[in-house]
């Protein structure tokens, strides 16, 4: 089978043969496109390790048949820093610590820029925390990772937020 | 996953007509479908993606008061839909309980109505299971049976539904829209109320719904008369996590209070049947009593009369019971401003 896809991948437009129909947008960024930074966890909806956004929203890519996203934007880790300016919500996480080993943390950047987007939380750690659930941190960074969540909303600021991506 | 054909129809005709072959799914969200294919537990041969089908995607108000709700609105757009949100509280609070942001973020309204048991013998493709292999057995009994059916299971089947969506929408009347076959050259289209549409498991595990091959939902409806509610309406849910988990039992409770007398009562349970469970019998206890605690208790014994453990999970019958108490009695107070931090947390702060 022969099929192809167009795709804006961090804001350059892409037309990708799929070869297979089972290939998830996961296996897509990291084998195909050579997007490593968005991870591989439990590849069943779990862990949140796969977070990117689709048209600006959050999802988990590993449940994505990339078939079906034929026509979307997508932004990954990749995309977030401008040259070597770090996102905010990247510099808030150095800044809180917000990680250990370190493999959940694209998850958790890209879940949190979602979250700010969607602009539900506010500054309540609790809807934050809530809000942040479905990225596992197995090291237990929370407490760190609800802090730069917080910390990267109030720089970013209103405006920010919405071009947070 | 075993491979399969990847079909995109431009139509609700041509999707009918390209998932009435055999071995066709539906494929929207993607969220328990992908999950069940890389498991074994569904194995496909042809995918009808109805995710671009033009149509689906919309909240509308009806000239009758009621609401049609497009099957492909993605569950984190229902619940954060503010007049939505306003007018059916307990639904938006059981939405923003279920799964995590980005799940809610893809799963369909349609979706959720299909979603399958998470029975982790149904997981299991090495278990014996009736829905997934029929005549097979059923491993999950004598098993780990803590989460399973305390309510409407036979010895075929003591798995559960696990979608918190539709608890509320069975205690308000939801009717489900259906699109099936062509009868010259147009869709036919029937309504189904959702209690009827979910089946329990009978002799029959394996057929979970009304539908029929190739049938799709495209839409689903609340009646005006569910609006009613929004001024005492929740929806709590234990689970054994606060947030991103399934409920182990879970409880929707609207009220309509005058007077401080109630002039009707809608009670339905999650996590305890495999289907959502609506408690007819008790919500008729409450009417023309006073939300007092005497009379939430005696309505809460009441819902779960007919319930017997499956196993090793007498312990739900009691907290199902507490919970429709807790639930009916929050309700009486009055729904909050806004959903809560914790959505359906019985141990949250805000009320």
């Amino acid at each position: 089978m022969s099929l192809s896809i167009s795709l804006t991948v961090n804001g350059v437009a892409r037309d990708i043969p799929v070869d297979d129909p089972r290939v998830t947008l996961l296996d897509l960024l990291r084998e195909r496109l050579d997007l490593t930074g968005t991870k591989k966890g439990c590849d069943r909806g779990q862990c949140g390790a796969c977070t990117v956004l689709v048209d600006g929203r959050r999802i988990n890519s590993c449940l994505a048949l990339a078939l079906s996203c034929d026509g979307a934007h997508v932004h990954t880790i990749e995309g977030v820093a401008q040259g070597d300016v770090l996102h905010p919500v990247q510099a808030a996480f150095i800044a809180h610590d917000a990680l250990q080993c370190g493999f959940c943390t694209p998850g958790q950047i890209m879940s949190a820029i979602g979250l700010l987007r969607e602009g539900q939380a506010g500054d309540d750690p609790e809807r934050v925390r809530e809000g942040m659930s479905g990225t596992l941190c197995r090291c237990g960074a929370y407490a760190g990772i609800t802090d730069a969540v917080l910390d990267a909303q109030q720089a970013l600021g209103e405006t920010g937020r919405e071009q947070a991506a | 996953m075993k491979i399969f054909d990847y079909v995109r129809p431009a139509t609700i005709v041509e999707a009918v007509a390209a998932a009435a072959e055999p071995g066709a799914a539906y494929l929207a969200g993607g969220t328990n479908l992908l999950d069940l294919m890389k498991g074994g537990i569904t194995q496909p041969r042809r995918l009808v993606d109805v995710d671009h089908l033009p149509g689906l995607e919309a909240i509308e108000q009806l000239a009758d008061g009621g609401v049609w709700i497009g099957a492909r609105v993605r569950n984190a757009d229902l619940a954060h839909d503010a007049a939505f949100a306003r007018r059916f509280p307990a639904v938006a609070e059981a939405l923003l309980s279920g799964a995590s942001a980005q799940l809610r973020n893809a799963a369909t309204v349609g979706g959720n109505l299909l979603q399958r048991t998470r029975c982790a013998d149904f997981y299991d493709v090495a278990s014996a299971c009736n829905k997934r292999q029929p005549g097979a057995g059923c491993e999950a009994r004598g098993g780990d049976t803590r989460l399973h059916a305390v309510l409407g299971w036979t010895e075929s089947c003591i798995a559960t539904n696990p979608s918190d969506f539709c608890v509320p929408l069975v205690a308000l009347d939801a009717v489900v829209e259906i699109a099936g076959k062509t009868i010259g050259g147009k869709v036919g289209h029937r309504d189904v109320p959702l209690e009827s549409f979910h089946h329990l498991p009978g002799d029959t595990p394996e057929r979970e719904s009304v539908l029929e091959p190739g049938e799709l939902i495209v839409a689903m409806r609340l009646p005006a008369e569910a609006a009613g509610f929004s001024a005492h309406a929740r929806y709590l849910k234990v689970r054994e996590r606060t947030s991103y988990a399934f409920a182990v039992v879970s409880t929707a409770a609207a009220l309509r209070i005058e007077s401080g007398t109630i002039t009707e009562a809608r009670i339905a349970l999650g996590g305890v049947a495999l289907k959502p469970w609506r408690a007819r019998a008790a919500e008729a206890m409450l009417v023309g009593a006073a939300p007092d605690d005497a009379a939430v208790r005696r309505t809460a014994e009441a819902a779960l009369a007919d319930a017997r453990p499956s196993g090793d999970n007498a312990f739900k019958i009691e907290l199902a019971r507490r919970i429709v108490t807790r639930a009916l009695s929050l309700a009486a107070v009055g729904t909050p401003d806004r959903v809560p931090a914790l959505p359906a947390s019985p141990f949250a702060p805000v009320p």
